[in-house]
């Protein structure tokens, strides 16, 4: 399913909690090119949800969220809009 | 995007808010906002301007704190009664936020010496309370080509305006001339509440940011207009005039000139 998605940035947030999730993931979509893809990795269970939502919010699509262990997700979002 | 952690935490909302961004976040940063007067529209204006992180904000003010001036002028105190009032509010100010440059400039602002103070400023706020300062300052704007927004308040009732010259109207547009001394009373004589210049320095300090942004629709060619008695909000269309002595097609008003001073002295 997820084959071949190029990432033009890894973003790694283990540690953050919000609201410092959010403003990380979306100072790393504002340093990537409209199309380009992130990816981002984080361990704050709340943010798993609101990440997405709000970069669906910004306009942008979410390719992916993945529980990668118990612990860490990783979420793929391609930038849709400039900010 | 090279933030701190700590302005990352300091301007996280803003940071999230689409409008701003890191981007948004960066340009408030990096502008230059010259407010005149750091009286009772000065001081939220600057205050609120320093909390949003702008850069370097320039304070024009003659004038010592007084007792009677700390019912609305929220920036100074009882520790800095007697204290030049833009020192005083740079003291707030820098409390308030250190990364902000406070530069207190602690002149009147003349015909003489506008131009050099003003030059250094990307937008001119006009916190003044006196009729000649505010033509002074239209003048000087609409001749430098900056953005100006402008307060006014009395009793209960505020004014806001953005002047962007070339954009839109000038404040001579509105009001060609200066009212006759004494026909306007001072807050000096007819009182103002003291929240008032809150509101209207905040509306004024919104309009600020908006222009740093470049983003929503700054009053450009309106005035707004506050009735704190009756709660009421009234937006009022200002044309601009072609035959504008300042920024009109053939302007008379070609340099800064001194509109007498005993407007102030009522």
């Amino acid at each position: 399913m997820s084959e071949e998605i190029k990432i033009h940035k890894r973003l790694d947030i283990r540690g953050e909690v919000c609201p410092y999730t959010l403003v990380k993931s979306k100072l790393g979509v504002e340093s990537i090119e409209v199309g380009q893809v992130i990816e981002i990795i984080l361990d704050y269970p709340e943010a798993s949800e609101s990440i997405p939502k709000a970069m669906r919010n910004y306009g942008h699509t979410v390719l992916k969220v993945e529980k990668i262990n118990p612990k860490e997700w990783v979420i793929l979002i391609r930038k849709e809009v400039e900010d | 995007m090279d933030f701190t952690e700590e302005q990352l935490k300091r301007y996280s909302r803003h940071i999230i808010l689409p409008e701003v961004g890191g981007k948004g976040q960066k340009k408030i940063m990096e502008a230059k906002v010259l407010i005149v007067g750091a009286g009772g529209l000065g001081c939220p204006v600057g205050y609120y301007l320093a909390a949003a992180g702008v850069g370097t904000i320039g304070l024009v003010d003659s004038d010592t704190v007084e007792l009677s001036n700390l019912q609305r002028q929220i920036a100074h105190s009882v520790k800095t009664l007697n204290m030049n009032k833009a020192e005083s509010a740079k003291q707030t100010f820098e409390a308030l936020n250190p990364d902000v440059n406070v530069v207190p400039i602690k002149e009147r602002l003349t015909s003489q010496n506008a131009f050099d103070i003003m030059r250094d400023y990307n937008i001119i706020v006009d916190g003044t309370d006196n009729f000649p300062t505010r033509y002074l300052i239209n003048d000087a704007c609409v001749m430098l080509k900056k953005p100006l927004v402008s307060g006014a308040i009395l009793r209960f009732e505020g004014q806001v305006t953005t002047i962007v010259p070339g954009q839109g109207p000038c404040y001579r547009c509105l009001f060609e001339e200066p009212p006759p001394a004494g026909l306007v009373p001072s807050c000096q004589e007819a009182g103002v509440l003291g929240v008032l210049p809150g509101v209207i320095g905040a509306l004024q300090a919104t309009e600020v940011l908006k222009l740093i942004l470049g983003k929503g629709q700054p009053l450009i060619g309106n005035l707004l207009i506050y009735d704190a008695l009756g709660t009421n909000f009234r937006k009022v269309k200002i044309p601009k005039n072609e035959d504008c002595p300042v920024c009109g097609k053939n302007p008379t008003i070609t340099e800064l000139t001194e509109i007498s001073q005993e407007y102030c002295s009522i």
